[in-house]
């Protein structure tokens, strides 16, 4: 029997919505490996939305506290988490390809000696063996790969698990952990404005391109995403944040982040190879161009050709009406 | 300051991905290489620490086929000092048997830095620092959005979902570069005859073949062409209609 060890985050003391989807994959690749799922969080207390995980197929969740983990300790979690690992006998340890995760796993990869697949899109297991499927050249293929040996170890792309729920017990546990948080410390978090979604972890992301004309109309595409009502993030293509008009944090592409939303909304984004290499697995995508020769309309589901700044806001206006 | 910069060779971000007759890896005919756009902050960050400091020495290190030394010769006309190529034919899919690799050479370098971009945009693996990092006990940061040395300590910004991490490390340590920590310089032709007669020692690597087995490479799902729902603005009650009740997104 093998185990699955699923490693958790928490943000100011809440367990993290990635989470859910953490659970989500590990209970799947548990099932297939007949065994359990144990949730583990590190924080510097109780953690508010444990109690939900079992729900989500956790059949145990352990919540480890040091007083210096309240916020992200990588050498202090790695120590932890690995000590953990090794102390059981798991099948897999599976983390979020979040900013924390992409930084904290391959430290814990690492200190086991074991190999790491980051921002997994699939997985399974085929003869005994955990097998993966996550994105190279930015999405423009795909690498399937067979983990010789235990645990596998793998961080699972945001937003394409979707939580499912699966109950099991969810059996709550907490202990207190001893030990330095370590020599790299977070000192504080600098939050971007509240409400706002990080466009790698949106369910619905709305991207603008040249064809926004200059960086105010970007305006138009925060109203439109606040019209969806917390559910959006804005994204923006290389070309208008190599101008300045918007944060790299926001920039979609093989240069920025690869999204796989619900829904993408791409706004006078003609779709440079790069660009579709970012957003070309969201679920369903909507364009809106001037140009009906755009190349963005070769990959979307449903596109409008017209000038965005008369779609968008009869789009802001029915999308009002739906949540209304 | 002695810095060390590790380095990739990657296909260009315009490449067309064609999957060669094996069904494992990419078809390079006729493709482009450049140096990853990711290490490209992360040289550029270690010639201004080394300029600020007022003396040292950067040196590139690159994990590659021989083809990987224009790749360092690129960063030589940067301005790095010295380049050394660790040649290997084939890289594994396990990014620890690079970091294995990457840490036996950098262990008796005596640097004070190890800068890496924080991903390369060919694999993706994104994990090589943070492991070399963990290979020899060093403290890490990874994708680095603003940096700031003083002395034996430095702090680094990065990104994370809604918001920025500050975090404080000390010396030596590894880091991991993103877009935003500076505006990476272009070679001037001075630079690119410099960088001719600049030392670029090539050695054997010692690559394990890791515990990572290709399976296959293979394409992304096909998409079919958009259903071009209407023209302007008339057409929106019918896109939300679809996104409604056959995609059933909303």
């Amino acid at each position: 029997m093998s185990d699955v060890l699923a490693v958790l985050e928490q943000r100011h003391g809440a367990v993290r919505k990635v989470s859910h989807e953490v659970v989500t994959g590990a209970r799947r690749l548990a099932d297939a490996l007949g065994g359990d799922v144990e949730a583990l969080v590190l924080a510097a207390g109780a953690v508010q939305g444990v109690e939900r995980l079992g729900a989500f197929g956790a059949d145990t969740v352990r919540t480890l506290t040091n007083a210096g983990f309240a916020l992200y300790a990588p050498e202090g979690y790695t120590q932890v988490i690995a000590e953990r690992v090794q102390a059981g006998r798991y099948g897999a340890v599976v983390f979020a390809a979040s900013a924390t995760g992409k930084d904290l796993a391959p430290r814990v990869a690492a200190r086991l000696g074991r190999p790491l697949a980051q921002d997994v899109m699939d997985v399974g297991v085929e003869a005994g063996a955990v097998v993966v499927v996550r994105p190279v050249f930015a999405g423009k293929a795909l690498l399937k790969l067979r983990v010789g040996g235990s645990p596998a170890v793998i961080s699972l792309r945001p937003n394409v698990f979707t939580p499912v729920e699966r109950p099991r017990a969810g059996i709550q546990e907490s202990a207190a952990v001893a030990g330095s948080a370590g020599r790299v410390v977070t000192k504080e978090i600098k939050a971007a404005e509240a409400g706002t979604l990080d466009v790698g972890e949106a369910p619905i992301v709305v991207s603008g391109g040249r064809g926004l004309k200059e960086p105010a109309n970007f305006k138009v595409l925060e109203a439109l995403a606040a019209a969806f009502g917390g559910q959006a993030a804005v994204g923006a293509s290389r070309a208008v944040v190599d101008a300045g008009w918007r944060p790299h944090a926001d920039q979609v592409g093989q240069t920025g982040k690869t999204v796989s939303p619900t829904l993408y909304v791409a706004v006078g984004i003609s779709g440079a190879i790069q660009h579709l290499a970012g957003m070309r697995t969201s679920k369903v995508i909507v364009a809106i161009n001037k140009d009906k020769d755009a190349p963005i309309f070769k990959v979307a589901d449903y596109g409008i050709v017209g000038d965005l700044f008369e779609v968008v806001p009869r789009l802001i206006d029915e999308i009002k009406k739906l949540h209304g | 300051m002695k810095i060390a910069v590790c380095i990739k060779r990657v296909p260009d971000s315009e490449t067309r991905v064609k999957i060669a007759s094996d069904g494992k890896s990419l078809d390079e005919a006729g493709v482009k290489f450049i140096l990853n756009p990711y290490d490209e902050f992360a040289v550029e960050e270690a010639l201004r620490l080394k300029e600020r400091a007022g003396a040292g020495e950067v040196v590139a290190v690159a994990l590659g086929p021989s083809a990987a030394q224009e790749t360092i010769r690129t960063t030589l006309a940067m301005g790095v000092d010295r380049g050394i190529l660790l040649q290997t034919d084939r890289l594994p899919a396990d990014g620890l048997e690079a970091a294995k690799a990457l840490a036996a050479e950098l262990a008796p370098g005596g640097y004070d830095l190890l800068l890496f971009g924080k991903m390369a945009i060919d694999d993706y693996n994104q994990q090589v620092g943070p492991m070399v990092a963990e290979l020899l006990g060093l403290p890490c940061v990874t994708s680095v959005a603003h940096l700031e040395i003083a002395g034996a300590r430095g702090v680094a910004e990065r990104e994370i979902e809604g918001g920025v991490e500050v975090v404080e490390f000390p010396l030596p340590a590894v880091l991991s570069t993103d877009k935003g920590l500076n505006e990476p310089r272009y070679p001037a032709l001075k630079g690119i005859m410099a960088a001719k007669k600049k030392p670029l020692e090539v050695k054997a690597a010692a690559l394990g073949g890791g515990a990572l087995e290709i399976v296959a490479l293979l394409p992304p799902p096909e998409r079919q062409p958009a259903k071009i729902v209407g023209e302007g603005a008339a057409a929106v009650p019918e896109l939300v209609r679809l996104l409604r009740e056959e995609a059933k997104v909303l």
